[in-house]
Order: C-alpha cells, then sequence, then structure tokens
C-alpha cells in the first residue's frame, strides 16, 4: 500500500494497533469477576466527607463495552485499517467513489448523450434539454456568474452580446467551458506615474462618454496610444484574440470609477475561468454551451 | 494569614472569579456571531475588517474554552487538589504566576484574533508568541499541581485528581506537538506569523488529533475531574464505585488519542487512518459513559436532594448532557452518519450539547459550591436566582440544541438531494436561505444562556460584596 514508505511502518501500526485493542480487551476483561461488593466502602477518606463505595462493575456496561470492541475487531477484518491490510471486503474509499460514477455516468450518461449529436441551437429549442441546462447551471456556474447569470464584480454577465474573447458563438462558449479562460493585464504600477494614471483613467473613462477632466482626459490619450493601444487597440475597442475588453462601450467588468480604473491599471488583472472539460465530460458540456448560448440569444 | 496551616484560596479565588467574568464575555461573543449569521449587517463592514464572523468565531471559541473552561478548571483543581491531599497548594509563587499568566494569554487572544492573526488551526489559532506563553503557564500549573500531589498527607489520590493529572499532561503534549511552527521572517526580523511545522494530510492530522483531544482532555478529563469532586460533595454520598472510576479512567484517557481521523473521513486522510479513528471512537463510548454512571449513580438513595438543590440540579443535568454528546459522538463518527453530519450545524449542535450541556453546566454547579465556600459563606446569596438561572440555562441549551439537529439534518439532505438527471436539487445558498429560522432559535437560546450567566453574576456579586477572603484552615487526614 502506498500510505506506507516502507515495511517498517506498516508492521509499526500493526502492532500498535494489536496493542492497543489487547489493552482495551485486558481492561475490561480484567475486571470483568465481580471483585467489588455491593455496599462495601473503600477504607479511604479525603477531605472530611469523600468516600467511594466499591460496587460492582454495571454487567449491562461491560456488554456495551465488548460489543464496541468486538465491532471494532470486525471492521478490522472488512476494512482498511489494520496497517496495510487491504480487509476482506477490499474497500477502498476512491473505489467507493469510481463505482459511484461508474453508477452515475450509466444511470444519468444516457439523459446528456441524447442530445451530443444535435446541433447547439437545436438544443437550445429544445425545453427539456434547456431544463437540464439550466439545473447545470445551478450546479456548476452559478457560483460565479450568478444564479441569473448576470454576474457579479469579475465575473462577466453571460446575457449580454458583449464577449471578452470572442464572438459568442456556441464553439466560442464551448471553448470556453472545456479549457477555461485566462485573463491577464499587466500591471503599470512600475511604469506609470501616479500622475499618468490619473489621466489614462479619465480619458478612459471619456472614451464611453463618462464625467471626466477634460486636461487629464487629454494627456491621457497620449498615455494610452503608448502603452494601452498594444492590447486595448488605437480605437480603444478592444482584442478579442487577447481578452482585452473594448473600453469605449458602457459595460465595465471591475466597474467604471476612476478610483476602479486606477487600481487596474496599477495592480493590473490576473482573471481566471477554470476548465470543466475533464470535469464534466462532452456531453455535459454541450448542453451549458447550449443553455449559455440560449441566454444571449432568446428565441 | 498566608501560613501553611490554611489552604491556598487566594489563586482559586481568582479564576473562580475570572471564570464567571470569561464565561459572560465568551457567549455574548458567541451570541453576536450567531446573530450575525442571521443579520449579516451585524458584521459591521463599515467599521473594518475586526468585527467579522471569521474574526470573531475563533475568538468566541478561545474565549469559551480556554478564558471561561481553563479558568474554571486552573480555580477548581488548585482546590480540590489541595484539599483532598491535606496539604497547602506548593509554590504559590507559581500559582500566582499561572493566574497573571494566563489573563494575559486570554487578553492577547482578544486582541490579536479580531487583528487576524491566525495560524488557522481551530482552537489553536493562536500565534507563536502566545503559544510559549501557554507553554511557560502550562509547566509552572504543572509543577504546582503535581508539586502539591508530591506533598500529600494521605497515601491515596483521589480519584479527582487523576482526571486534573491526565488532562494537564495530555495538553501540554498537545500543544507542543499541535503547535511546532515555523514564524515569518521579514527583512531579517521574527514576525508574529507563522506557518506549521507539518503540511497536507499530516498537517490535518496532527491538528484533529490536537482538536478532538483538546476536547477529550481539556473539555472532558479536567471537567471529569471537577465532577468526580463536587458531585459526591453536594450529594453529601460516597462516589458510586471506585472500579468503575478505575477502569474508566483508563480506557478513557488511552482511548480517546485515537479518535481524531474522525474529523477527517472522506478526505485525502488515508483509509485505514480513518478506520482507525471511527473504531476507536465507537470503543469509546462505554469508556465516557462510565464518568457518567459513577455521576448519577452516586446521588442513588439520595434523589430526593434534585428536588430542592438548584446546584444538584446543574450538576446531574450537565451529566445527563454528557451522556448524550458522549453517545452522539460515536455515532456521528461512523462513517456513514458522518457523510451526512460533516460540515452541517449538526456538528455545531453536537459541540455545544457538550460545550453548554456538559462544560459550562457542571462548571457553574461547581461554582455555585465553591464561590461561597471562597468568602467564609455557607451558601449563594440567593437560592432562587441559582434555581432560575438553572431554569433559563436548560431551556436555552434544549433551543440550541434542537434547532441545530433540524437545520443540520436538512442541510446534509439537501446537499445531497439530486434530480433525476443526477444535478443538484438545492444550490448551495437555497440550504442557508432555509437555515435561517433555526439561526434565528439558535440566537435566542444562545441569548437565555447568556441571560442565565448575567443572573450568575448578579448572584456572585451580592454573595462576594463586603464578604471577607477566607482561607480555610488545612484540615488533618482522616484515618479511617
Amino acid at each position: 500500500m502506498a500510505d506506507f514508505i516502507n515495511g517498517f511502518w506498516n508492521a509499526y501500526v500493526m502492532v500498535l494497533v494489536a496493542l492497543s485493542i489487547a489493552f482495551c480487551i485486558f481492561i475490561i476483561a480484567s475486571n470483568m469477576r465481580a471483585s467489588g461488593k455491593v455496599g462495601e466502602l473503600q477504607p479511604h477518606k479525603w477531605d472530611e466527607t469523600l468516600q467511594e463505595w466499591n460496587n460492582p462493575l454495571p454487567r449491562w456496561w461491560m456488554y456495551l463495552y465488548w460489543l464496541t470492541i468486538f465491532f471494532g475487531i470486525a471492521y478490522l477484518i472488512i476494512y482498511p485499517g489494520f496497517g496495510s491490510f487491504p480487509g476482506i471486503a477490499k474497500w477502498t474509499s476512491v473505489g467507493q467513489w469510481e463505482q459511484e460514477m461508474k453508477k452515475a455516468d450509466e444511470q444519468y450518461g444516457p439523459k446528456f448523450a441524447k442530445y451530443r449529436n444535435m446541433d447547439v441551437k437545436a438544443v437550445a429549442a429544445d425545453p427539456e434539454a434547456m431544463g437540464m441546462g439550466k439545473r447545470l447551471f445551478q450546479t456548476y456556474c452559478m457560483q460565479c456568474h450568478g444564479a441569473d447569470a448576470r454576474g457579479a464584480k469579475g465575473f462577466p454577465n453571460l446575457t449580454d452580446h458583449d464577449w471578452l474573447g470572442g464572438d459568442g458563438s456556441p464553439e466560442y462558449i464551448k471553448t470556453t467551458i472545456t479549457a477555461g479562460r485566462m485573463g491577464v493585464m499587466t500591471p503599470f504600477k512600475d511604469i506609470l506615474s501616479e500622475d499618468q494614471m490619473k489621466d489614462v483613467a479619465n480619458y478612459v473613462r471619456s472614451l464611453s462618454g463618462l464625467s471626466h477632466d477634460a486636461q487629464r482626459a487629454q494627456r491621457g490619450a497620449q498615455v494610452f496610444a503608448e502603452n494601452c493601444a498594444v492590447c486595448h487597440g488605437p480605437d480603444a475597442k478592444g482584442n478579442p484574440l487577447l481578452g482585452a475588453p473594448n473600453l469605449t462601450d458602457d459595460i465595465w467588468l471591475w466597474g467604471s470609477s476612476e478610483a476602479q480604473i486606477i487600481s487596474n491599471v496599477t495592480n493590473g488583472i490576473q482573471n481566471r475561468m477554470p476548465a470543466f472539460g475533464e470535469f464534466l465530460g462532452e456531453d455535459k458540456v454541450h448542453i451549458l454551451t447550449a443553455y449559455v448560448w440560449g441566454l444571449s440569444n432568446k428565441q | 494569614m498566608q501560613t501553611e496551616t490554611t489552604y491556598n484560596y487566594k489563586v482559586v479565588r481568582q479564576f473562580a472569579i475570572m471564570a464567571v467574568v470569561w464565561g459572560i464575555v465568551g457567549m455574548l461573543v458567541g451570541v453576536l456571531i450567531a446573530a450575525q449569521l442571521v443579520w449579516p449587517q451585524l458584521n459591521f463592514p463599515q467599521l473594518g475588517e475586526w468585527f467579522h464572523f471569521g474574526r470573531l468565531r475563533p475568538l468566541h471559541t478561545n474565549a469559551v474554552i480556554f478564558a471561561f473552561g481553563g479558568s474554571a478548571l486552573f480555580a477548581t483543581s488548585y482546590y480540590v487538589v489541595q484539599r483532598t491531599c491535606h496539604t497547602r497548594l506548593f509554590a504559590p509563587g507559581l500559582a500566582a504566576f499561572t493566574f497573571w499568566g494566563w489573563q494575559l494569554v486570554i487578553v492577547l487572544a482578544a486582541l490579536s484574533l479580531p487583528l487576524g492573526f491566525t495560524t488557522a488551526k481551530e482552537y489553536a489559532e493562536l500565534e507563536w508568541p502566545i503559544d510559549i506563553l501557554i507553554t511557560l503557564v502550562w509547566v509552572a500549573y504543572a509543577v504546582v499541581f503535581f508539586g502539591t500531589i508530591a506533598k500529600r498527607q494521605v497515601s491515596h489520590i483521589y480519584v479527582a485528581n487523576w482526571f486534573y493529572g491526565a488532562f494537564i499532561i495530555a495538553v501540554a503534549l498537545l500543544h507542543v506537538v499541535n503547535s511546532a511552527e515555523v514564524p515569518v521572517l521579514a527583512a531579517g526580523l521574527l514576525t508574529p506569523k507563522s506557518y506549521s511545522a507539518y503540511a497536507g494530510a499530516q498537517d490535518a492530522m496532527v491538528q484533529w488529533w490536537y482538536g478532538h483531544n483538546a476536547v477529550g482532555f481539556f473539555l472532558t478529563a479536567g471537567f471529569l475531574g471537577m465532577m468526580y469532586y463536587f458531585v459526591p460533595k453536594q450529594a453529601g454520598r460516597p462516589v458510586y464505585s471506585y472500579r468503575l472510576s478505575v477502569v474508566h479512567f483508563w480506557a478513557l484517557i488511552f482511548t480517546y488519542m485515537w479518535a481524531g481521523p474522525h474529523h477527517l473521513h472522506y478526505t485525502a486522510l488515508p483509509d485505514w487512518t480513518q478506520s482507525l479513528g471511527m473504531i476507536f471512537s465507537l470503543i469509546l463510548l462505554a469508556p465516557s459513559w462510565g464518568g457518567m454512571i459513577n455521576g448519577i449513580m452516586t446521588l442513588s438513595g439520595a434523589w430526593h436532594k434534585l428536588r430542592d438543590d438548584p446546584i444538584l440540579k446543574f450538576l446531574i443535568v450537565s451529566l445527563s448532557f454528557y451522556g448524550m454528546s458522549t453517545f452522539e459522538g460515536p455515532m456521528m463518527s461512523v462513517k456513514t452518519v458522518n457523510a451526512l453530519s460533516h460540515y452541517t450545524d449538526w456538528t455545531v449542535g453536537h459541540v455545544h450539547s457538550g460545550a453548554l450541556g456538559w462544560v459550562a453546566m457542571v462548571t457553574i454547579g461547581s461554582l455555585y459550591y465553591l464561590i461561597p465556600r471562597l468568602y467564609g459563606k455557607v451558601e449563594m446569596y440567593s437560592k432562587d436566582l441559582v434555581t432560575a438561572h438553572f431554569w433559563i440555562a436548560t431551556i436555552g441549551i434544549v433551543l440550541y440544541i434542537a434547532s441545530m439537529w433540524i437545520s443540520g439534518v436538512m442541510q446534509g439532505l439537501m446537499w445531497r438531494a439530486t434530480n433525476p438527471d443526477g444535478t443538484l436539487t438545492y444550490a448551495f445558498v437555497e440550504a442557508v436561505k432555509a437555515s435561517y429560522p433555526f439561526w434565528t432559535i439558535r440566537v435566542l437560546g444562545g441569548l437565555l444562556f447568556l441571560t442565565g450567566m448575567l443572573v450568575m453574576a448578579y448572584n456572585v456579586f451580592k454573595t462576594v460584596a463586603g464578604a471577607k477572603p477566607v482561607d480555610a484552615p488545612v484540615l488533618a487526614p482522616a484515618h479511617a
């Protein structure tokens, strides 16, 4: 068994367990005979009044103790616990998990597999599939994207038509769910001065028509062109290939306040959507893709 | 006054009074965090992070276990060991150090935990400088306690002292091993932050070996010591069975050491370790019940005393809760049951049936016996208030435990419920929403228990105010 680095530790655990159970047995076995007498006081007295009867152990209590010891021994014969002896049932927690997963796949697998060869848009039109899609979403996706899929700070809204890294096509959504996404923005704290950050933040706000300091925005345009345009594009409309968001619309993943923008520019961003492909399997991903696609493509 | 002819009650008085004070503080924080779960605005986010649930929860557990429970154990063990050894406490200077040192530990905990200093190990959250102070206090405690045993005037050591002794030795071992940690250096200087000396599953195993034995030795063996003195004293009856006390003592302290892994069922802990944790938890049932039998049966032949003696009511009800939670514990350690109960409110309910029902009730009963005697009085200022405290506290516990049982089982069932396609029937937040009514009842239960403690504080104040501290004369041992 891989739990033990060598045979010594296996033997050590076996001896320790055997001795411990033997000690439990010794404690009770050596006291089985009713050596005490009801109504007999022990010959000691403490603190004026403290004395002890020498009543024998209650029978039912001794049987309870024996019962638990026997249960323990039987359990160690059937299940792992006695060193590397695997137990006659050959049970392992991994084995139990694999069995349960196999059973679940057999039971539930066909329900999901039914839609495997159907076009995503057709699946999205199937009420039964969308019922399952919604339940899958509520199980695996809502923790970040919310029960209504409208997202939260740092977690994209999935019900609009704004997609950070692509076109929102079924293929794009499926790739995202299967392989995950990384959203990275470089931190500029060692590159830009505080004043420059403020300038560029005002410029970015001006792009989507938010209130701003016109002078700072003007200076910010220069900072933007030299530092930000590489990813966000000279017109700031973003670059899906890099996952760089469009800065000219009114969708703000992190918020549009000047302080928030400065914070993002200063510290950068490390955002991540986990990959679900291996965990959920193709069939469930297919249904989830249809569900998510359907959120912004209501028929 | 302080001569070899009187018992050293000063340190007992200090710890006894502080037990009441810390009990109120710890339970107040408990009521606050219970209320935070129902009314999140009570986290006071606008004031900063210091009052958030995550910061205050360890403060609550540390305050009730180590400040309230710890002070009560120091007070009663120092009282019991002197009186049953018929000698004055050994090393009075060290005894005074344990009092001031322990209070300093508590104050440092109350400051550092809300500030966010934590090792993130449950019931061992305090950072390394405080850990070192705890170790020093504990060594001093052991010297005082075992020094007193060594100079006893009677040949036999009374059973209460076995349990106190086992508690002191085991807690020293647990604390030192589990608190092995490496301080973080910043710019070549030590910082108060540290990381555990163990890693991964081994760290978890060491932590729960500690965590479960903190329950087994701090909250069980120590308080059994208390029980073995104050129950026969208050009942005026001999202990039911000397033989039972021997058998259950050895079985209990031996078996507890194995039970830790049941906190880590269905985790990365190896299967064989989980199995051993489970079977020894089951074997622990009878040894635990030995203490309950010995306590409750001590009253046999004097049951009528329960009717009008509120102190006995506290002590006997505490033993009933002890028996109930030591049955519940082994059952919850069975993997199949644990698969339902783990991570739910059931665990919280189980802990509180032990902590409020057993630990707090036996402590309160013992303090009501102890405090008047430390001030030259026969009994508390008001017996009616003691009775009132008993009923308020009991109703509070029942509300607390019952609400947690229901919400715990409900959460466990909701989390595992699945739809015909295998997806989860309930989102996590739905189980949270369904728990609100029970969390509200829990606040009420906790509030009642806290109210009882305030009644006690008033009663203690009226008993002590104007009374002179009295150190009783050391008694010559009886030659029976």
